[in-house]
């Protein structure tokens, strides 16, 4: 099992170095001179040669290429060339703030979504079932900043006026601090996130349930709740958690719409500023860190998929 | 009646009058009926769709999704009715005083639990023992009953690890483990290789006799019955036409389809033929020259009589040997079976011989020209003369295309003929396997397992083959059917004289089908010669061991 998470570990490694070249180049290949984009329109040549000196542009490709590689595994971003602070500084707050948004979207729409689907497939054809994959559908064909509109009339305009509609924390305070104004935000991830994995958890508990082994269990006297628990949804689980994992990376990027919508201030928020004021470090780190989410996501995929399956664990298939 | 008090003491289960039926109001189990005994065995036996599984699992108050119980009692020795009790009452008998052995072990062991915790749950759900070391101890014992190892690493092995056979004793023990009254068993050894079955069948009696629970033995293959059946009670969709002492049914059956179906099931003697056609015994058929001459051969004469010669196929997955060197020669008009067990490269070689595995290395001829390995590389002429039939045809047929297209298809491929040309082969060729030509519309869905195998064999003649690969083709019908399709192959090799290279691990069809046995064991042949040469006379200890455990009518 250890060799196997390890193959895949180093899969993902290799995955993440082809993506930074990747990020590097395109990067590389905008429009616009960081240099200028600091110092403005009204910057001395000598000026701007100094800054490009001081910022190691004038170096051949290869070697900037590795300069900024090696500052990524120190945790070294680079200089925003449109505030001139570190990159790092610049997105540590962002960062947080869109975790805190992604990991509460998760934690909620993981476990209901797998209730949910589990619920619906046991009632198989009942009114439960139809109104469970009904509204999962109407869900899934709905545009991210659909239901976030929808969302802030029904809650915060129109009908009721109860929760915030926008995210105002004053600067230097976290946005954890003010719980209520995360609802909206969450809330609009976890309906779009969740109709996926409770169809996905539906189709594969069916398909698990219809089986021999969940028919030999029940034909041996084991309890209906165990035979669920314990013979079923271990099987149903490694085929969802792929799903689950597309979904999350989805979030990665997909959170960009929802924090715009509700001027939230994460990653999202900081990559669109980056693109319009040509930051091209900041570009940069945030590629890398959505593509991070990626491979880790997949990898966490994996593992449980690896994790469920005893002839993985056992070296049976290879 | 005096006997009657006598056996009522040793009555396990009724079931009386019992009807089941679908949840849309079509009955499919119309007033079944039968007692079963301590220390006895009752064969259920039937066809494919005849509701002997549905009539098993009922014993268990257990209907599959779609069926429901609408009538009839199953009543346990204490007299309480099953089917009386709510899903809680059911649920503690279950696996406790009446246990179940499913077909199929490798889909019915769950794959993400070791072995011997799937044992305890069984014990531990219907609380044995008065602590956890009793049932640890009984786990060990149930394991050795069944002939397994019973140490700890054993019980820490997965479903995967083991073999059918393995697998197989685990189901047992499972069912075994709470010391049942009452055993369901649900073909078995189906899906086991002859010499396995002959131990897996002498397990599951040592238990029944031993320890006194009524069996009852779900069967279609009636050789197994005669071995382990006391009564046997004859299945025709829905209802039993016949039950008895398994000696009386056997021998002197009573009913007209108990009749037809014993006559269907092929024996190793070859005393009785099955379907129209003669046994084979050992003798070429005769073909008479105007029948040669009207099959469209197109086989260049060759010096010998030898057709397809195969020389040291080889071919390895890796480290894994799967054929050892296999030599032979197929005469014209001869019929050859490949006799092996699951493992024995049988099927691989029958690909390599097709093309359809490219991997090999040693050479396939025919008519003297040395074939490449794949049918990519071989000649359109050269494809035709080799033909395919497949194990499965829900399978090997599109089921989106009707018959007619289906057949027609390898007409295409040659290229040559027109549209009517090729509806007139079609036809042909379906009227050789006694389809009618209203088939040439209809699709897979709307055949029958028989008529879709027929199709199939159709598809592979449409050319006019030399040599016919047919790979397991009967394992998967009923034995009525086996019987008319080894009838039809015989009859198209006698009229067309076309070779062929019947593939199945099916001992008792030898005599039925072919005038040369090989027995391939681990990716070699260890016998080969006629028929009943081979039979009578077998060379190597693996053919001998074989012959023993065929279980015989």
């Amino acid at each position: 099992m250890l060799g196997l998470i390890l193959r895949r570990l180093s899969i993902s490694a290799v995955i993440l170095l082809v993506v930074s070249m990747l990020v590097f180049v395109a990067t590389l290949l905008l429009p616009g001179d960081p240099a200028q984009a600091i110092l403005g329109q009204q910057a001395t040549p000598e000026r701007l040669e100094a800054l490009r000196e001081q910022m190691n542009l004038n170096d051949p490709f290869a070697q900037r290429y590795l300069h900024w590689l090696g500052g990524l595994f120190v945790g070294d971003f680079g200089v925003s060339a449109a505030s001139g602070g570190s990159v790092a500084a610049l997105l540590g707050d962002r960062i947080a703030a869109s975790l805190v948004l992604m990991v509460a979207a998760a934690a909620i729409s993981i476990p209901v979504g797998i209730l949910v689907g589990t619920y619906s497939a046991l009632r198989r054809g009942k009114a439960g079932d139809h109104a469970a994959t009904g509204i999962s559908l109407v869900l899934a064909a709905l545009p991210d900043f659909v239901i976030g509109i929808a969302l802030v009339t029904l809650f915060s305009t129109t009908v009721f006026t109860v929760l915030p509609s926008v995210t105002m924390a004053p600067p230097g305070e976290q946005v954890w601090d003010y719980p209520s104004q995360l609802i909206l935000p969450v809330l609009t991830l976890v309906l779009v996130v969740m109709p996926y994995i409770i169809r996905m958890m539906r189709t594969t508990m069916i398909e698990v349930l219809d089986s021999g082994y969940v028919e030999m269990a029940r034909l041996k006297g084991v309890p209906e709740r165990q035979v669920i628990w314990r013979h079923a949804l271990p099987h149903a689980i490694a085929p969802v958690a792929q799903v689950v994992a597309i979904q999350l990376a989805w979030l990665a990027g997909g959170i960009v719409v929802v924090e715009f919508l509700f001027r939230y201030p994460g990653v999202g928020q900081a990559l669109v500023d980056a693109v319009t004021n040509r930051d091209v470090q900041v570009v940069q780190a945030l590629a890398m860190l959505i593509a991070a989410v990626y491979v880790v996501v997949n990898l966490f995929a994996d593992i449980v998929g690896i994790v469920t399956n005893p002839k993985l664990r056992t070296g049976g298939i290879r | 009646m005096s006997t009657l008090i006598e056996q009522q003491t040793e009555v396990a289960l009724q079931a009386t009058d019992l009807r089941v039926a679908t949840t849309l109001g079509k009955e499919i189990l119309h007033s079944v009926s039968f007692t079963l005994q301590r220390g006895r065995m009752l064969a259920l036996v039937g066809e494919s769709g005849s509701g002997k599984t549905t009539a098993g699992l009922a014993c268990l108050g257990y209907f599959r999704t779609g069926l429901a119980h609408v009538g009839g009692t199953v009543e346990l020795s204490d007299g309480t009715d099953l089917l009386a009790l709510a899903d809680a009452g059911r649920r503690g008998l279950r696996g406790g005083s009446i246990s179940y052995v499913p077909q199929d072990p490798a889909l019915s062991l769950n794959p993400a639990m070791r072995i011997g915790t799937q044992i305890m749950e069984v014990l531990r759900v219907h609380g044995y023992g008065a602590s956890e070391q009793a049932r640890r101890e009984r786990l060990a014992e149930v394991l050795t009953d069944v002939g397994l190892p019973n140490d700890a690493a054993y019980q820490r092995r997965w479903p995967h690890e083991l073999s059918g056979g393995q697998q197989q004793r685990v189901g047992i023990a499972m069912a075994f483990a709470f010391r049942p009254e009452v055993m369901v068993m649900d073909e078995p050894t189906t899906g086991l290789d002859v010499t396995t079955q002959a131990l897996v069948l002498q397990t599951i009696h040592q238990l029944v006799t031993t320890h006194a629970v009524a069996g009852l033995y779900i069967t279609h293959d009636l050789a197994v019955v005669s071995e382990v059946a006391d009564e046997v009670a004859v299945m025709l969709a829905g209802r039993i036409v016949e039950q008895g002492p398994s000696d009386q049914v056997l021998h002197d059956p009573q009913h007209a389809y108990t009749r037809k179906l014993l006559n269907a099931v092929p024996d190793l003697a070859g005393r009785h033929h099955i379907g129209a056609v003669e046994a084979v015994t050992g003798a070429m058929p005769i073909i008479s020259r105007e029948r040669a001459a009207s099959a469209r051969l197109t086989a260049p004469i060759v010096a010998s009589t030898s057709l397809l010669s195969v020389a040291d196929l080889r071919l390895s997955y890796g480290s894994n040997a799967v054929l050892n060197g296999i030599d032979f020669e197929l005469g014209r008009g001869e019929s050859l079976m490949l006799l092996g067990e699951s493992g024995s490269g049988k099927t691989t070689a029958a690909r390599c011989i097709a093309g359809l595995n490219d991997s090999y290395t040693g050479s396939v001829s025919l008519a003297g020209t040395t074939l490449q390995p794949g049918t990519r590389q071989r000649s359109a002429e050269e494809r035709h003369r080799i033909q395919y039939v497949f194990q499965s045809p829900l399978s090997s047929l599109n089921p989106r295309r009707t018959i007619g297209e289906s057949v027609a298809v390898p007409l295409y491929m040659s290229g040559t003929f027109s549209r009517k040309e090729r509806r007139a082969l079609v036809l042909e060729a379906l009227d050789q396997v006694q389809l009618a030509a209203s088939f040439i519309d209809r699709r897979p869905g709307q055949l029958s397992g028989g008529e879709r195998q027929r199709a199939a064999i159709a598809r592979a003649l449409v050319n006019a083959p030399s040599v016919l690969v047919c790979d397991e083709v009967t394992s998967a019908l009923d034995v009525s059917v086996q019987a008319s399709i080894i009838d039809l192959l015989r009859t198209l090799q006698v009229e067309t004289g076309m070779a062929m290279v019947f593939v199945t691990h099916n001992i008792a069809l030898a005599r039925h089908i072919s005038q040369r046995l090989a027995v391939l064991h681990a990716g070699r042949i260890v016998d080969i010669g006629p028929t009943d040469e081979v039979l009578e006379n077998p060379q190597h200890s693996y053919t001998r061991e074989l012959l023993t455990h065929v279980p015989t009518l």
